[in-house]
């Protein structure tokens, strides 16, 4: 079994979102970077248990600049077997996508893995987009994962609820929680990670059609108003002549 | 020309169809030709999204189209979209949508902005559209410059709006691929509004103590009609189920009205509810941090005011 699992490193929740003067570009400095959490809790501990169980190999892969190494490396020491980064600055999901479908269509992957969304864009699509890219069948938002085989059973969430399905491999799919439980890398796999393989590839071109032209930062809150905890009609009047979300 | 992909469940429209529509039909608007409507599978009263703003529906009546099949969905939408000449794609952020729309815009070598809340505008040939990004700790704007652009649209970004009459149903064929997922059971909670649908959602947490206490927790949803969520410690002890922990590991909702109680407001749980238009917290510390990113606040006992307010909705409604 062969697995590949796509991570793409963001912000720190806590992370203080700021751009530069012109709106293009995201202020880096002083920010602490992560995993997106939903690649590492989820995809990777889930592809990482199905290696143990089975035998394989996990491939982690970022498409980003040198400077993601550190958190490729954290990859390593959750329990991937080998990394590939492909150097370039991924401007949208469907350049990303590109560059994950180039490398993915030689590999001979049984399962892709992504992550549901990342935490900073929230886009939600590239996982879809490498998998039309590759011909194959994709499930989103995937709670439940096992393996009897060459056939997987899968439990993804729909709105308000929760379908079971099976498909063949090899296919893609993007994690959601319940599919793993977040794991600390252990001393042994901090120190093994500094010599599994990290292969850097280069990106290939493509014509991009989506391009984000400027970031603005949300007006701030007007203030919280306090109302008094023995008067519930008043935040009832309230909520009802003001703020106009109850009738 | 404005294609929509309206999502049917079990032949009923869902809320964000109709949001889809009106969205559609606005941009149709702004950017000229018309708004039609693609549903798949066999639906009741598809005539209906023409109140909502389409100029016609199309159906694709084949029952195999019955459970979601990305790779099919976006090859029949793909077709359909060719054959009008569609300028702008609109599918929900749902999670149908986010399993076809990526796999839509490799297909149609398109632009793509997904979980967008604003209505399109025009530059040069290209469309500029924007989301809240960084959850939603800022705002984004994307140019689109395909010949066909993709686009999916936030729940409750905007408004259902009857704003056109009922139409008649064009059937439509066009080759439907087989399906290679096999859909063995669904299982959805009848009479709820699921989280990312609800206009009002009441949120507890680890301030409720035991779960034992949640009864005031749905006396008072129940008053509201509004469905219910929690933190993530909650649902990670098991107090309450999964599916309704919010946040940056849970999912990410934007109701007309959040009230949360016994919630500190950990930036984490704020990811995932702070585009919500109106909040509400109820906390018996006053430096709970949650305050901050709230519109009204209360500063009491949750087992007291919750009740109360309960009660004062009860009075309200009558
Ligand atoms: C990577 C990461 C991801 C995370 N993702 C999420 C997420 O998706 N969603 C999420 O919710 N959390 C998430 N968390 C956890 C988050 O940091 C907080 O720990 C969590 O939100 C706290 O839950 P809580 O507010 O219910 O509990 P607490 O922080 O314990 O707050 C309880 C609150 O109840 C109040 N209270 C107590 N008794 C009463 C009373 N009688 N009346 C009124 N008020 C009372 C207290 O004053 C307090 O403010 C994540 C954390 C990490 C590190
Ligand atoms: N730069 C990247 N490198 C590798 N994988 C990525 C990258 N960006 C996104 N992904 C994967 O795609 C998923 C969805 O991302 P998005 O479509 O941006 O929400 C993430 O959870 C990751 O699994």
């Amino acid at each position: 079994m062969k697995f590949l699992v796509c991570i793409s490193q963001t912000p720190d929740t806590t992370a203080k979102i700021s751009f530069n003067a012109e709106g293009s570009e995201f202020n880096a400095a002083g920010v602490q970077f992560i995993m997106n959490p939903y690649d590492e809790w989820y995809a990777l501990v889930r592809a990482c248990e199905i290696r143990e169980a089975l035998g394989g190999t996990v491939v982690a892969l970022n498409v980003g600049p040198a400077s993601n190494e550190t958190t490729i490396r954290k990859a390593l020491a959750i329990g991937a077997d080998e990394a590939v980064r492909i150097n370039a600055d991924p401007k949208s999901a469907a350049y990303t996508a590109k560059q994950i479908a180039e490398y993915a269509a030689s590999g001979n992957f049984d399962i892709i893995f992504f992550g549901k969304e990342t935490i900073d864009y929230n886009g939600a699509e590239t996982g879809a987009m490498v998998a039309e890219h590759l011909g194959m069948p994709y499930i989103a938002n995937a709670s439940k994962l096992d393996l009897n085989g060459t056939v997987a059973s899968l439990e993804r969430e729909i709105e308000g609820g929760v379908e079971e399905l099976e498909v063949d491999l090899p296919f893609v799919l993007s994690a959601a929680k319940g599919m793993a439980e977040q794991r600390i890398p252990n001393m042994r796999g901090i120190m093994t990670a500094r010599t599994k393989p990290l292969t850097e590839v280069q990106p290939c071109a493509f014509d991009d059609k989506t391009r984000a032209t400027r970031f603005t930062l949300p007006p701030a809150k007007a203030g919280v108003k306090l109302v008094d905890p023995a008067n519930m009609d008043e935040l009832v009047r309230l909520l009802h002549e003001e703020a106009k979300v109850l009738s | 020309m404005v294609l929509v992909f309206a999502d049917s469940h079990r032949g009923q429209f869902k809320k964000a169809a109709l949001e889809a529509v009106t969205y559609g039909r606005k941009s149709a608007d702004i950017m000229g030709g018309e708004c039609v409507a693609l549903t798949l599978g066999p639906v009741n009263d598809a005539g209906v999204l023409g109140t909502y703003g389409a100029h016609k529906v199309v159906n694709i009546p084949d029952s195999s189209l019955e459970h979601l099949d990305g790779q099919v969905y976006a090859s029949v939408i793909a077709d359909v979209a060719r054959q009008h000449g569609a300028k702008l794609v609109v599918l929900s952020h749902t999670s149908t949508g986010k399993a076809v729309a990526g796999r839509l815009a490799v297909k149609l070598d398109a632009g793509i902005a997904s979980g967008i809340n604003s209505l399109p505008t025009l530059n040069g040939g290209a469309v500029k559209v924007s989301k809240s990004v960084f959850s939603g700790k800022a705002i984004a704007e994307y140019e689109l410059s395909g010949n066909v652009n993709v686009v999916t649209l936030m729940g409750n970004a905007v408004k259902p709006e009857t704003i056109g009459s009922p139409v008649s149903v064009e059937n439509q064929s066009v080759t439907v691929p087989p399906s290679r997922i096999r859909v063995k059971s669904s299982r959805t909670q009848e009479g709820i509004v699921p989280l990312p649908e609800a206009e009002i959602v009441v949120s507890a947490g680890r301030g409720m103590k035991d779960p034992s206490n949640w009864g005031i927790v749905e006396d008072l949803a129940g008053e509201l009609g509004a469905t219910t969520a929690c933190s993530r410690p909650v649902a990670d002890s098991h107090w309450r189920p999964h599916h309704e922990h919010v946040g940056q590991t849970g999912i990410a909702i934007r109701p007309n009205l959040y009230i949360a109680i016994g919630i500190s407001g950990a930036i984490q749980h704020l990811a995932g509810v702070n585009n919500s238009k109106t909040i509400v917290v109820i906390n018996k510390d006053p430096e709970a941090p949650f305050f901050k990113a709230a519109d009204y606040g209360v500063v009491g006992d949750l087992f007291e005011v919750v009740p109360r307010l309960t009660e004062a909705i009860r009075k309200f409604k009558s």
